[in-house]
């Protein structure tokens, strides 16, 4: 018989949660989530097919869950790594809040309610490419090639890069050139993002084994590498207007922001091996966020307004 | 207060159960809303068009 005696929780060893909404919520990593549901708006948007606000908010709102889903599956996986480092042990795993049986309950139930929502109520690609996105960063990136590569992100980069591509799909039910440059900008921009920040927790990635860039081929390597991004990715995010599907006004924006990509990553990669403080990494980190938000902001403004001109119906 | 198999929560206990209970009803209400708002604009007056 299952039933337990009367008394406390504490007396029967049964462990009853005390986890809030709100630990469910962080579950979802929020920050990732706004990013992702940025992206895959301008991915929304961008597309020349018009679509009914409310399927579009609904195609948002399940990718955004999806993304979420994946987040919570990442913390059920990684709750051993996440215990041992500083910028993770308050999650709510670690930190004993929610147990990992419930963090993969909540995951795979999110998971299978957002494909099916994106599935039914918008299109099958969208939803293929959702569950794609999901499968990609649980088994591919957090099961297999965080523990075991330094090129971890560069290769795991693809999931977070897919949103505007889903976006795109739900739209207009297939995947273009247009959609797989925003695919590819972001996929670029990952490696130089993540490793300056590896470059100032690298003390954090080696106590957790996560075998980051510069755990393994070393800081100076690791600051090489970030430039040689930062030379791709500075053009790369010019081509939307080179192509033609945005004004000058973003490819003027596209290449300041670009400029200054190079210039910070310059910092980093002059910066000394002996120097403790990492300010010029610190300095990248921040500014990749900024980067990355302002280019696809100005890239929604820019087709916003063109459609506005054109006379189109936006979104 | 004794829940049905004789354990004793805490009032945090309590609290945060009431609060999930909660969250999970808005969660499902938001669900049932959302698929039938979507029906109505996927089908618009063809979701009456069917033989009777």
């Amino acid at each position: 018989m299952a039933l337990v005696d009367s008394g406390s929780a504490k007396d029967t060893g049964v462990r009853l949660s005390e986890a809030m909404p709100g630990d469910y919520f962080a579950l979802l990593k929020p920050r990732v989530m706004s990013l992702v549901i940025f992206t895959a708006l301008v991915g929304l948007v961008a597309a020349p097919v018009p679509l009914n606000p409310l399927i579009a908010s609904i195609a948002l709102l399940a990718i955004a869950v999806g993304a979420g889903a994946s987040g919570a599956l990442n913390m059920w996986y990684d709750a051993d790594i996440d215990q041992v480092m500083s910028r993770t042990r308050t999650r709510p795993v670690p930190a004993g809040r929610v147990t990992p049986g419930e963090a993969l309950a909540f995951g795979l139930v999110l998971s299978f309610l957002s494909v099916m929502t994106l599935g039914l109520l918008v299109n099958w690609l969208a939803a293929a490419l959702l569950a794609f996105t999901i499968f990609f960063y649980v088994v591919i990136y957090t099961m297999w090639l965080k523990r075991s590569t330094p090129q971890n992100i560069v290769i795991g980069g693809a999931a977070g890069a897919l949103p505007p591509v889903i976006g795109w799909a739900a739209v207009t039910g297939e995947v273009s050139l247009e959609s797989f440059i925003l695919f590819l900008i972001i996929f670029l921009w990952t490696p130089p993002h993540f490793w300056a920040l590896a470059l100032f927790k690298s003390e954090d990635y080696g106590r957790a084994g996560i075998p980051m860039m510069p755990n393994v081929a070393g800081a100076a390597s690791t600051r090489r590498q970030i430039f040689a991004y930062s030379v791709i990715i500075a053009p790369l995010a010019v081509t939307p207007w080179l192509l033609g599907y945005v004004s000058i006004a973003y490819g003027l924006c596209a290449t300041a922001l670009g400029a200054g990509f190079l210039w910070y990553a310059w910092q980093v990669l002059r910066m000394r091996d002996d120097d403790r403080t990492m300010k010029p990494a610190k300095a990248l980190f921040a500014y990749s966020i900024l980067y990355l938000f302002s280019i696809f902001a100005i890239y929604l403004l820019d087709t916003i307004v063109t459609k506005f001109l054109d006379g189109g119906v936006v979104a | 207060m004794m829940d049905k198999n004789g354990v004793e929560l805490t009032p945090q206990q309590r609290k945060a159960r009431r609060a999930r209970s909660i969250a999970i009803g808005l969660a499902l209400a938001a669900l049932v809303i959302i698929f039938y708002v979507a029906t109505i604009a996927k089908f618009g007056p063809a979701i009456l068009d069917r033989p009777l």
